[in-house]
């Protein structure tokens, strides 16, 4: 497929009070894809997404729209429109002056107003709600007013910030259906973005994932899920056991004083490495059958699968099972070739992937103390 | 919300004692003679005081309508700062409103005197010749700048208030669906300001037509405004405590009037939204 680059990012840069909020930030988009960037809270999503749409402007590097360096154009000559974080709805008009403003600015004829306003209702099912005040509608109902007011300018780009946030689970899931067919449906591109790893998975055909200012992976959904490339994107999407390993040579790995087979290559001699197993990747055999055996310390029902976290010499791993091994219980672990990815050591190395202080509310907050002396212990 | 009669006793006390029974006091007033019989005969003193009533509308019209053109932009950049920016400028707005309002006008008349320090200033730098000098108090163009510069807190403040309240996003919703400056402000902020801008005149426009003080230290003699003209039917010489009432009764309905209808647009506006 023929894909034409409609927005390009080059060598960004962007501090608030000194602080660097975006550094050397490169993206280059293709027309008509959705594009998603993820990233935790405060990394840097929604700075990048003003770029874009005009409201920052960056201390240095350029902005490209078509070919075109857009750098010094104003938000309100850009051909793209956003979906603000708190839909931003003009609180004086209703529900069909809302949709029409952009028409209006533009001096459209009413004729072709009143036509784009029903079809864009219609659109994000709200057809008849033209004359409704929008602080009656519901938070959904609004970010739905939101969007086609913005689908209404017929937008090259849209750009999207956190729009479902606010939004409860279930209509959340919907709202993310209606929104990927809406893209497919109008072909336009889509930026969109969250801190949502799952919505991200499964809305976009490009993820970029962001940290500290910084792009850490750009891929489609499976390259981020299979392939992270450093610690911190393995962590952050899904659960991840991360280990210390050394690349003895292609496709051989050792960790836990073992060589296991895997399928990477292209690694110094002796280098080492982070090697990452999924939880959902690990098979549980019986204690003498493993390549590893230890220690059940707490199981957690979830509903698909129990969260069983198992402690191998002072390393608790996660792993997910259907089956029930009860706390205490010794077990033992098969890990086939295509279960082990190897990363090369980052910055984020050693801050992630271990289970040893995991408890259900504190996933977040990794000691780096305890990460150490586990370290210490695994290489003993 | 306080339901209870006796928590309410004093605040209708106050009411009675210090509003109906003043108001009253000016009725009885205003329909007597002053052997203290029932007369309509005051009320042709309203015509002869026309003129003036006139005045004070045109006077007070402009005040308010120079404290908006001030107190908008003014207001929208205040509310657009940072926090720390804001309470130091809306700070800066109210500091001169501690001070005692005879104290200011005072101030502005030695600033404007015909040995002033603007004429000084103006001799200064040879504008006008040495013994020469503007012509600036006494004027009505004194008067009303001293209303603008009492006043304009009380337009700022009602402004500033309504239009913090305007999330930036919506702005920049309204710039992002390819609204340039002028549009932002036609079609959102204004809109959006009006219950501000109603409270504003309403309160500026009020104690504009009805002052006396700015009048007599600004205005001289020559300007009248009706505070003046009822200050004189109570003090001094000509005093006539029945046709002042009757003057203060006239003022009064036309604030009313003035306050009904902004208040009747504000209704307006908020049956629009
Ligand atoms: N206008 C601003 N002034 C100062 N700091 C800002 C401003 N906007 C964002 N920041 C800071 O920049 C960082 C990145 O913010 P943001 O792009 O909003 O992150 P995200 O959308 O990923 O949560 C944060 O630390 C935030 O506090
Ligand atoms: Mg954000």
């Amino acid at each position: 497929m023929q894909t034409k680059e409609i927005i390009k990012l080059k060598d960004i840069t962007v501090s608030f009070d000194g602080e660097p909020v975006l550094s050397g930030l490169d993206l280059n988009i293709s027309d008509g894809e959705f594009v998603t960037l993820l990233g935790p809270s405060g990394c840097g999503k929604t700075t990048t997404l003003r770029i874009i749409g005009g409201f920052v402007t960056p201390d240095s590097g350029s902005v490209f729209f078509d070919g075109q360096d857009i750098a010094d154009l104003p938000p309100y000559k850009r051909q793209v429109n956003t979906i603000f974080q708190r839909y931003a709805l003009f609180p004086h008009l209703n529900v069909e002056d809302n949709v029409a403003f952009g028409m209006r600015v533009q001096k459209k004829k009413p004729a072709e107003i009143k036509e784009t306003v029903d079809r864009m209702l219609k659109l994000v099912n709200l057809a008849g709600f033209n004359k409704r005040k929008v602080e009656t509608l519901s938070g959904g109902q609004q970010q739905r007013v939101a969007i086609a007011r913005a689908l209404a300018n017929n937008p090259r780009v849209l750009l999207l910030d956190e729009p479902l946030a606010a939004l409860d689970l279930k209509l959340r899931k919907d709202m993310q259906v209606e929104l990927k067919n809406i893209q497919k449906s109008l072909g336009i591109t889509f930026i969109y973005v969250t801190h949502d790893q799952e919505e991200a998975l499964s809305m976009s055909d490009t993820v970029v994932v962001m940290d500290a200012g910084r792009i850490q992976q750009i891929g489609t959904p499976q390259d981020i899920y299979n392939e992270p490339e450093n610690a911190f994107v393995a962590d952050f999407i899904g659960e991840s056991n991360i280990l210390d390993g050394i690349m003895h040579e292609d496709y051989l790995v050792e960790f836990f004083g073992r060589k296991f087979k895997c399928l990477d290559a292209g690694f110094g001699p002796k280098e080492p490495v982070d090697v990452v197993i999924r939880p959902e990747d690990i098979d549980i055999v019986p204690a003498d059958k493993g390549h590893l055996t230890g220690k059940v310390t707490a199981v957690t029902f979830k509903g698909v699968h129990f969260e069983t976290i198992v402690d191998f010499k002072g390393f608790k791993w996660m792993i997910q099972t259907t089956d029930y091994y009860p706390v205490d219980s010794v077990i033992g672990i098969v890990l086939n070739p295509e279960d082990i990815h190897i990363m090369k050591k980052s910055e984020y190395s050693g801050m992630f992937g271990d289970y040893s202080s995991y408890s259900e509310e504190f996933d977040e907050m990794a000691n780096p103390e305890i990460d150490l002396t586990e370290e210490a212990e695994v290489q003993e | 919300m306080i339901k209870s009669k006796a928590a309410a006793a004093p605040f209708t006390a106050w009411m009675l004692l210090f509003t109906i029974i003043p108001l009253g006091i000016v009725l009885w007033f205003a329909f007597t003679n002053a052997d203290g019989q029932f007369t309509l005969g005051n009320l042709p003193h309203i015509w002869a005081q026309a003129a003036t009533f006139g005045i004070s509308i045109f006077y007070g019209a402009i005040a308010t309508v120079i404290c908006l053109l001030l107190a908008f932009p003014l207001a929208y950049n205040i509310s657009r700062a940072t926090e720390r920016v804001q309470q130091t400028m809306v700070m800066i707005i109210m500091l001169p409103m501690w001070m005692n309002f005879l104290l200011r006008t005072y101030a502005w008349m030695s600033i404007l005197e015909n040995n002033g320090f603007v004429n000084q200033l103006l001799r200064l730098i040879g504008l006008v010749g040495e013994n020469d000098y503007l012509p600036l108090i006494n004027t009505g163009g004194a008067v009303v700048l001293g209303m603008v510069y009492n006043f304009l807190p009380f337009m700022v403040l009602p402004l500033y208030t309504v239009m913090s309240k305007i999330d930036n996003s919506v702005i920049e919703a309204a710039q992002d669906l390819g609204s340039n400056v002028f549009q932002v402000f036609g079609k959102v902020v204004i809109p959006l300001s009006i219950p501000g801008m109603l409270s504003g005149i309403t309160m500026v426009f009020v104690p504009a037509v009805s002052t006396f003080v700015i009048t007599k230290l600004l205005g001289g003699s020559k300007t009248l405004m009706i505070g003046d003209a009822i200050e004189q039917m109570f003090i001094g010489q000509g005093a006539d405590y029945h046709v002042g009432a009757t003057l203060s009764l006239v003022l009064m309905i036309l604030i009313l009037v003035c306050m009904a209808v902004t208040g009747m647009a504000d209704k307006g506006e908020e049956a629009d939204v």
